[in-house]
């Protein structure tokens, strides 16, 4: 539409890092007329940043997610991307890739068919799509299980089986929900280092649901801490994008003073509710 | 504690053999009747007698067999098409399920023995026969199909949308999938009214047709007294049912062992 007159917009890397991608004024969001799962939501999402949304169960962190897809059409304020009003999925997003809350896997595809779909619905081949799928499948650590069916998966390897699939297609902006919370805290631990990894290597933009204060301190460069009923922003905590994120970080003062500083907040933004 | 004794019954032999003995017992106990009794032939006939029957009539049986098994095939084949696209049309429109759902209901909730000799006043013996078997197939294709179209999970419908997916690749990849255990499952049931639906087309048409089906040959053994050759019809029914019931769990079994719950084995 506009971009037969207008220019073409600027390749991603031409902007700075922290300029604003994404828009959130005023958005809230009903379902039926009983519940308001955001009110007055105002936040936005800066390109190459880490942004994880902290908050109690309930408050409206899938529901802001979706919203940020254009899974979800808030009613009322409203979501600008890049400066333009966003309007049908798609055609002003750049590529997205989203992990649900649940691994959400076909369940009559094997792995390897999981991981294709996103490629295959651009017209990629198996072929063609095989390197790609093999390194996605490989950063999880499932790239010997590639011809199983998910019936033969755990549970918290189908859910690496799903963030496999949202990384296939390379997406600059990678929206996640939960997609650990069924993790061992080991694996947990491996993939935030491997998130971390992809996210510089990709050079994306990531917004993170989390329920867990410390995975949020770890991976983010900026958390908003959400509160309930109705869901909007409580408060919001910056982290330094220089600090590297290691073990050293991990058992370090610091962590353990951001750590407490987010849970304070969480603690209030609870008591707000 | 009763999880494991369900599932060593399911594996054991067991599972085969008693279903088996308590069959082979009926027919014990109703050979002993008839032999006790002394009861004539033409009252009841004991089993091995229909069982001479059987071999002696079977060109006419046997061939009256195929005619059944071919309508009721033939009908389920025309359902299971007719089923599935109008079950695709409903989904893609919802405005054709609002229109044509309410005919398919009451197509359904008629008893077909009360719409059969109508039939029959259209339809040439076998068309009416054929379409008999067909009515009932049909609907089970057409609700268990429209339902399995319609319950396709809400995330990956998302996730469909997010990656550009056109209509034509969302149905084939996934909506299609999903349907497909819900598809099979009517097909199963709709074999069974298939043959219902053959068997009382059949009997409506009685003597006045030609046809030579299994239930033609019931009502002609009815009108010559032959009651064992009755109940050797009556035998071949079950086995076309049985077979036709065989087969279908075979065909579903096939699709749907890699990845389908209502496939796979428990526990292993
Ligand atoms: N499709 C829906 N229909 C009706 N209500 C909904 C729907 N989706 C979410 N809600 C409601 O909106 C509110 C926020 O839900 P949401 O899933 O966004 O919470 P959340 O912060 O992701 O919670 P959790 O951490 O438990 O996943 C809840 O009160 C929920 O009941
Ligand atoms: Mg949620």
């Amino acid at each position: 539409m506009t971009t037969l007159i207008d220019p073409p917009a600027p390749v991603p890397a031409a902007e700075p890092p922290g300029a604003p991608l994404l828009t959130l004024a005023g958005v809230g969001k009903r379902f039926g007329n009983q519940v308001t799962a955001l009110e007055g939501l105002d936040m936005e999402v800066r390109r190459g940043e880490f942004l994880s949304l902290l908050g109690p169960s309930g408050c409206g962190k899938s529901t802001a997610l979706r919203l940020i897809a254009g899974l979800a059409e808030p009613t009322s304020g409203h979501i600008a991307f890049n400066g333009e009003r966003a309007g049908k999925a798609s055609s002003t997003h750049p590529s997205v890739g989203f992990v649900f809350q649940e691994p959400t896997l076909m369940p009559w595809a094997s792995v390897f068919g999981n991981v294709h779909l996103p490629l295959k619905l651009a017209g990629t081949s198996r072929r063609e799509a095989e390197p790609a799928i093999m390194e996605a499948l490989e950063l999880v650590g499932l790239d010997g299980f590639r011809d199983a069916y998910p019936r033969e998966l755990s549970g918290g390897m189908k859910m690496r089986v799903s963030i496999a699939r949202a990384l296939v297609t390379k997406p600059r902006l990678l929206l996640m929900d939960e997609p650990f919370a069924a993790l061992d805290e080991i694996t947990r631990f491996k993939l935030n280092n491997d998130l971390l990894d992809v996210w510089r290597q990709l050079n994306c933009t990531i917004v993170f649901v989390t329920h867990s204060v410390f995975e949020s301190v770890y991976l983010s460069t900026r958390i908003l801490v959400f509160r309930a009923r109705p869901g909007r922003v409580a408060a919001e905590l910056e982290i330094d994008p220089a600090q590297p994120r290691d073990e050293a970080f991990r058992t370090s003062p610091e962590y353990a003073a951001l750590c407490r500083q987010t849970s304070t907040a969480l603690a209030a933004a609870m008591n707000a509710g | 504690m009763l999880a494991p004794a369900t599932h060593r019954l399911e594996t054991s032999p067991l599972r085969w053999l008693l279903p088996l003995a308590v069959l082979g017992l009926v027919v014990l106990g109703w050979d002993l009747v008839v032999r006790l009794n002394d009861l004539p032939p033409y009252i009841l006939p004991g089993p091995l007698r229909v069982l001479d029957t059987l071999i002696a009539d079977r060109s006419v049986l046997l061939g009256s067999l195929m005619v059944t098994l071919r309508t009721t095939l033939v009908a389920l084949a025309l359902a299971a098409v007719g089923g599935a696209a109008l079950a695709l049309l409903f989904a893609s429109a919802r405005i054709v399920e609002f229109s044509l759902f309410p005919i398919a209901i009451i197509l359904q909730v008629t008893p077909l023995i009360a719409i059969a000799p109508l039939m029959l006043i259209y339809l040439s013996t076998d068309a009416a026969v054929l379409t008999c078997a067909w009515i009932v197939a049909f609907f089970p294709i057409l609700s268990n199909t429209t339902l399995g179209l319609n319950s396709v999970d809400a995330n990956l419908r998302d996730l469909f949308r997010l990656s550009g997916a056109s209509r034509l690749q969302t149905l084939r990849l996934l909506q299609l999938p999903t349907a497909l255990p819900y598809f099979l499952g009517g097909l199963r049931i709709a074999g069974g009214l298939a043959l219902v639906g053959a068997v009382v087309g059949e009997i409506a048409a009685g003597s006045a047709g030609q046809g030579s089906g299994l239930a033609f040959r019931i009502v002609e053994s009815a009108y010559r007294l032959n009651i064992p050759r009755m109940f050797a019809a009556l035998l071949l029914i079950s086995l076309a049912g049985i077979l036709i019931y065989a087969g279908l769990s075979l065909v579903s079994w096939l699709l749907l062992r890699r990845w389908h719950e209502s496939a796979l084995g428990r526990g292993n």
